[in-house]
């Protein structure tokens, strides 16, 4: 399955709910947000969230900033 | 009967309200161009300031270890207000603090919606139109603005948690440009305003609060200071004396000199 994670295509196999994908990823998912082709995932929606081909997925968090 | 003599740290406490929530610190400061995320906690640490304001950006996929903002400056000591920089339009304004607001779990926000890459002025009409759509969506949203005391009339009338207007343009360092604008902005406020952005050097934090502003933001003037960690403790010192100062009620001006010491009984 090709996704476009944060702009980049990206291949993924055995990943079928945000969950996974994060977790594929390495990332922490307390200190990420999700939008999945423009829509916000909420957190409590991770697992059983899906992630489809061709899906645009967005995951940001928060850095420095003024 | 005697009253007990107030000792030289009695303060009476002096609170400010936004959105509902209380705070002490009336500087609030940003969390970019540090060094590193250690330099800022030292210097949040430093100016005693129990709001900070963060941006939301993409998350690093090819090195997922890197440094978070969150392992140092944590979400249970400041409050975190997100701000939109970098967005010139009201709808990517409002995509990025409704993701803001999954990511924190929290509606109090900062709004720039800004208009030109060399001043960093905000496009006031799309600021406008952001903040309805983020009132209609139960934001708390501080707005930063022009100095322009119509236009914040506007943004109030619309919701705005607080106003904030530039001192001066965003990283400039020139310090409160128009303070007759800044005073009729205060004056004619029934919500918090803050000078934000602008600010250099402490001076002028305390002028902004003895302008009789609520409390003062600033990032660069701490971040690219040489010793941030000092100029946070500056800061700090510099709202509470501008603070104090407008509290207080200054002298009329003059134009000519008025001796301090008696006239008659000189030898």
């Amino acid at each position: 399955m090709r996704l476009f994670v944060n702009g980049e295509e990206r291949a993924f196999s055995e990943v079928s709910t945000i969950a996974a994908l994060i977790a594929s990823l390495a990332l922490d998912p307390r200190k990420v947000a999700v939008e999945r082709n423009l829509e916000i995932v909420p957190r409590s929606r991770y697992a059983v969230a899906p992630v489809a081909d061709g899906d645009r997925i967005e995951i940001v968090h928060f850095i420095g900033g003024g | 009967m005697t009253q007990a003599a107030l000792k030289p740290d009695d303060v009476i406490e002096d609170v400010w309200t936004l959105a509902g929530r209380v705070f002490r610190s009336r500087l609030i400061i940003g969390t970019g161009k540090y060094k590193d995320y250690a330099l800022n906690a030292a210097a949040a640490a430093a100016a005693g300031a129990e709001i900070v304001t963060v941006a939301l950006r993409r998350v690093n996929l090819s090195d997922p270890s890197q440094p978070m903002l969150v392992d140092y400056l944590k979400p249970d000591r400041f409050t975190f207000l997100p701000n939109t920089a970098g967005c010139y339009s009201a709808e990517e304004a409002v995509r990025t603090l409704r993701l803001a607001r999954e990511a924190g779990g929290w509606d109090l926000v900062k709004l720039e919606v800004l208009s030109n890459t060399k001043h960093l002025y905000p496009d006031m009409e799309e600021t406008l139109r952001a903040l309805k759509a983020l009132v209609n969506d139960g934001f708390s949203v501080m707005a930063y603005c022009t100095d322009d005391p119509v236009f914040c009339r506007k943004l109030e009338d619309a919701g705005a948690a607080a106003i904030m207007p530039a001192g001066a343009p965003i990283g400039s360092g020139l310090g409160v440009q128009n303070p007759v604008n800044i005073r009729l902005i205060v004056e004619q406020s029934t919500v918090p305003v803050l000078v934000d952005a602008g600010v250099g050097a402490a001076s002028d934090a305390t002028v902004a609060m003895e302008l009789g502003c609520d409390a003062v933001l600033t990032n660069t003037a701490i971040a690219e200071a040489k010793d941030p960690v000092r100029m946070a403790r500056a800061m700090k010192h510099a709202v509470i004396a501008g603070r104090e100062s407008y509290l207080a009620g200054r002298m009329a001006k003059r134009l000519y000199a008025d001796p301090s010491s008696p006239l008659s009984g000189l030898i």
